[in-house]
């Protein structure tokens, strides 16, 4: 009888369901849970919606992080994709295999119209241009409370020893120092990434000699840096008390409403601020993580997420029209009023004029010439898959910096084998 | 009546071992070839040993090889011990026995994620009950989960809570199937209550010791749904067994490595449960 | 004297098993009817606002009704694989009791390596495609059987051997075919174990996890499990709707433990500790 009452309802649902199919072409997209990503996919079903009525979607949303990564994978292995999705564009991207998994978008109209930039981190092994720029790129750096700064008389710091001498005095204070948020393992990796930019202005070899295995993060001091900041803020303990725990919404609540001073983060933060501390927003300051030379002060950025199209989707072609119109510069100036945080990536693509505080911290760096890198992961094929439980650990205290740059280089060697790269 | 047809024919066998051969011996031999390659499930490409080369030379492994051992034997150590206990102190004529043998067999019906969901809750280092509760009384409480040293420990500490009812409801069917004639005997003989436990109770119900230790030390083992949700193997690799290690494998692609990871999985189960059946199985021809 | 110290006993029994027992559930019932600020604090206190029926729609509304979908998947193919694992289960085991033979110790290594080897992920998803069965319910529940037959054959073979066999022998004399004897004679004096198959293995595929994770992917074949795990992501910092879902998740079992909570016992002692 239970059984019964069941199956009548989910019968029910069903019919109710391949109705609306019925009426037009429905797309199903998935995207991930940031309300950054939310919000700009709102913008463009409903603009797209309005100028084709018979077109429908379907949106889902999964999770971040190697969760994430999985989602994404098994799905296109197995030819459950979605018939477009939202993913990483750079290494992460290279890992789906594009060749084999996405449809070509090379002959897209409003590829043309894409930065160079851009088009190179959603390049497959073959050359052709798979994906098409969601969002806005991002910085990775760290977060700041403008309010303790302003009273405690702090000044964004240019080095990292003053990025430490402020996190004492913030402790002084009686204030966290330095958000952590290790219940999200993802959100500990960002000292380490972020950290590219003075990788880079120290070695400007080093993406290509770790790419064909001549370099490693152990025997390259500048690389290892990132890690030992790591093990700098641990020992330093200005961190929060429950930093094993926390969440990465926890950390963003922390530095928007002033509990914690800093959050090393990727820009995409300031969405869900906006939409949970809008009040505090304009307190969100945002800096480049500093390295050892303040003369060599710079950004590492991360591009965009992109929208992709499985290869084997039903709906190949309205997927590919949809995503081609996503390309126009009328559908990004859409995005960038929706979520202005951070410069798009079409050309003649402008930010609205009213943009949060921490965007406009961070536009400078793009502006100047040099003032920015891409991380690592742009640049290079190779990531290891251990990287956010090897972080935890450092930034736990369980592993020193020295033996994780060491343990990161094995795991890097374990991908670069299981991807079968040349010379390893 | 022909001698030929006998009236359990074999074919009753049939349906039961077409799906098992076809969903688990096949898979199970295939995982043998299948852990020699690299295969990302478009190609397959044979590479040796390799990929067992690789699992070993994971610093983690070893590791999570410990962890595993230390999480069944734990686990089902503290449920045989626990468990005969409490059906003893559930069988004496207790007040409220029956509400009891409920309510403990309750975690038992709850799905594992859940479990897992809501102790991650209730262990949050600052702000879970566990440890508001334990400031409350001066003790300041741990990092149940986030401790490296804890971690996996308090994971040991949840799946205890939600299988003791299981060995606890065995037991009790243990214990009732002890002839009562036993204890009259002993009684005569003037033992006293702990004589009586050592001495009658443990040697006759060792029936449901054995069914709990194995049924506990072979899901200890293969446990994941518990440790996934709860730790996800962290804090970095301190709580990570084996099945996790394998999960994670599988996550990041390398579809190879991660079924090399089973055979292994495999090996050491056998090591550890083959020799242990075996001597419960002589000790029984010795009694 | 003595009935008085009992009585203590039961008490601090009764103390202890309510505070490690019944607690964890009382807090998932408070959670659940909180709002979401009053929720995120984690406390253990009554709800401020109790708003139970509003999370209930909120968490069975949310991406379009999926937790209904989720309950049919879930209920399809649970019943499914138990009725089978039954039916089978108790075949084999029959015929495992009844007839000596050489093939004895073949099914029986099969029996210790179904209930010993952890079952090999990847290549079983590599089968299944090749059948075409991959992310399929029909797929799901043959892989549920599979999993789950040791178990039963075990669990039926041992009661099976407390049957007289003068039973079946009369059935025999009587003209009985095979299977005649076997459901008109057997299987029906075989419901105190069924009734243990069917609670345990219920409440384990009902309750099972990871072989939707891997087996079952596809938003239109959800289980009941696999909507819990997406919204501990998705809900991330909705404490009410998650902890409402867990609460929903836990009634089906709850029902099928309070219908069989006397017979589990007894078809407990009756199969799994005499055998």
């Amino acid at each position: 009888m239970k059984f019964a009452r069941g199956s009548i309802l989910a019968a029910a649902m069903l019919a109710l369901s391949s109705s609306i199919a019925h009426a037009g072409v429905t797309l199903s997209v998935l995207i991930d849970t940031n309300p950054e990503s939310i919000a700009s996919l709102d913008v463009l079903t409903k603009a797209y919606k309005e100028k084709n009525p018979d077109v429908s979607f379907d949106v889902e949303q999964r999770a971040g992080g190697s969760e994430g990564d999985n989602i994404v994978k098994t799905r296109l292995a197995t030819g459950e994709m979605a018939d477009v999705f939202e993913y990483n564009s750079g290494s992460l991207f290279q890992a789906l295999k594009p060749e084999r998994t996405l449809a070509d978008l090379s002959d897209l109209k409003s590829e043309a119209d894409v930065r160079d930039i851009f088009r190179k981190v959603v390049t497959g092994p073959d050359g052709k241009v798979r994906g098409m720029p969601f969002g806005p790129a991002m910085g990775g750096g760290i977060f700041y409370n403008r309010k303790i700064y302003a009273d405690l008389g702090l000044k964004v710091p240019k080095t990292w020893a003053e990025f430490m001498a402020n996190n004492e005095k913030i402790k002084a204070a009686g204030k966290v120092a330095v958000a952590q948020t290790y219940g999200d393992t993802w959100t500990s990796q960002l000292f380490v990434l972020a950290d590219y930019y003075n990788v880079q202005a120290q070695v400007p070899n080093f993406a290509a000699d770790y790419t064909a295995n001549k370099a490693k993060y152990a025997t390259t001091p500048a690389a290892m840096r990132g890690f030992e900041h790591l093990e700098e803020v641990f020992k330093a303990k200005v961190s929060n008390a429950d930093f094993g725990a926390a969440k990465f919404n926890d950390g963003l609540r922390m530095v928007a409403t002033g509990e914690a001073g800093h959050y090393p983060m990727l820009t995409f933060g300031i969405g869900t601020i906006q939409q949970n501390y809008p009040d505090n927003l304009k307190d969100l300051g945002f800096f480049a993580q500093p390295g050892d030379d303040a003369s060599k002060n710079g950004l590492t950025i991360w591009m965009p997420a992109a929208l992709y199209v499985p290869a084997n989707s039903k709906n190949v072609a309205e997927a590919k029209k949809f995503v081609d119109w996503v390309g126009t510069k009328e559908a990004c100036e859409l995005m960038a009023k929706a979520v202005p945080s951070g410069p798009y990536l079409i050309k003649d693509c402008n930010l609205p004029k009213d943009i949060p505080q921490a965007v406009a911290d961070m536009l400078p760096y793009f502006d100047k010439d040099g003032g920015t890198a891409p991380a690592l992961e742009f640049l290079s094929p190779i990531k290891g898959p251990a990287l956010e439980q090897i972080t935890v650990e450092v930034g736990s205290g369980i592993r020193s910096a020295k033996d994780a740059a060491a343990l990161y280089d094995q795991d890097v060697q374990k991908q670069a084998k299981q991807l079968g790269l040349p010379n390893w | 009546m022909s001698r030929t047809k006998s009236p359990y024919p074999y074919w009753f066998i049939l349906p039961a071992a077409v799906i098992f051969t076809v969903l688990f011996l096949v898979p199970t031999l295939a995982s043998f070839w299948f852990s020699l390659t690299r295969w990302d499930l478009f190609s397959v490409e044979f590479i040796g040993i390799e990929n067992y080369r690789q699992f070993f030379r994971e610093p983690f492994l070893i590791q999570g090889l410990f962890n595993t051992v230390i999480y069944a034997v734990t686990t089902s150590a503290a449920k045989t011990v626990l468990g005969l206990l409490l059906a003893v102190l559930l069988t004496s004529g207790l007040w409220g026995q029956g509400f009891l043998r409920t309510v403990m067999f309750f975690p038992v019906l709850v799905s594992t994620i859940g479990v897992g969901i809501t102790f991650t809750v209730l262990m949050h280092p600052t702000r879970g009950i566990i440890n508001v509760a334990l400031a409350a009384i001066g003790i300041h409480g741990p990092g149940w989960l986030t401790d490296p040293t804890l971690a996996l420990y308090s994971v040991v500490l949840v799946d205890v809570w939600k299988g003791i009812g299981l060995a606890t409801v065995i037991y009790i069917a243990g214990l009732a199937s002890i002839s009562p004639e036993y204890y009259e005997a002993a009684r005569i003989d003037g033992a006293t209550r702990t004589q009586l436990f050592f001495r009658v109770t443990v040697p006759l119900v060792k029936p449901a010791t054995v069914t709990v230790v194995t049924l506990s030390l072979i899901g200890g083992l293969r446990s994941f749904d518990l440790i996934w949700a709860m730790t996800r193997g962290g804090p970095g690799f301190s709580s990570d067994v084996l099945a996790s290690v394998i999960y994670k494998q599988y996550q990041a692609g390398f579809y190879g490595l991660s079924t090399a990871g089973n055979v292994i999985l495999f090996a050491l189960i056998a090591v550890i449960i083959l020799p242990l059946t075996l001597w419960f199985n002589r000790k029984e021809v010795e009694l | 004297m003595n009935s008085r110290r009992q009585l203590f006993t039961g008490l601090a029994a009764l103390a202890a098993t309510i505070v490690i027992f019944v607690l964890p559930f009382l807090f998932i019932f408070l959670t659940a009817a909180k709002t979401k600020q009053d929720a995120s604090l984690l406390t253990f206190t009554l709800p401020q606002q109790w708003q139970l029926w509003q999370n209930f729609m909120d968490v069975v509304s949310a991406r379009d009704y999926m937790l209904l979908l989720a309950y049919f998947n879930s209920t399809v193919i649970t019943v499914a694989a138990v009725a089978l694992l039954v039916l089978f289960g108790a075949m084999v085991g029959y015929v495992l009791q009844r007839r000596p033979s050489r093939w004895n110790t073949l099914i029986f290594a099969c029996v210790m390596i179904g209930l010993m080897v952890p079952p090999a992920v990847v290549p079983t998803i590599w089968v299944l495609q090749w059948l075409d069965l991959f992310k399929t319910r029909t797929g799901m529940v043959l892989i549920q059987i599979a999993y789950g037959l040791a178990f039963a054959v075990l669990l039926f073979r041992s009661f099976i051997a407390t049957i007289p066999r003068d039973l079946d022998e009369a059935a025999i004399i009587d003209g009985a075919k095979p299977w005649q004897i076997f459901f008109r004679v057997i299987l029906p004096l075989l419901k105190p174990v069924t009734v243990t198959v069917i609670v345990v293995q219920s409440i384990a595929i009902f309750n099972d996890f990871t072989n939707p994770l891997y087996y079952l992917p596809g938003r239109e074949n959800v289980t009941v499990q696999l909507t819990l795990y997406n919204f501990q992501s998705q809900f991330g910092t909705e404490f009410n709707l998650l902890f409402m879902n867990i609460l929903l998740v836990t009634i089906p079992p709850l029902i099928v433990f309070i219908f069989f909570n006397r017979q589990i016992v007894a078809g407990m002692t009756a199969g799994a500790v005499k055998g």
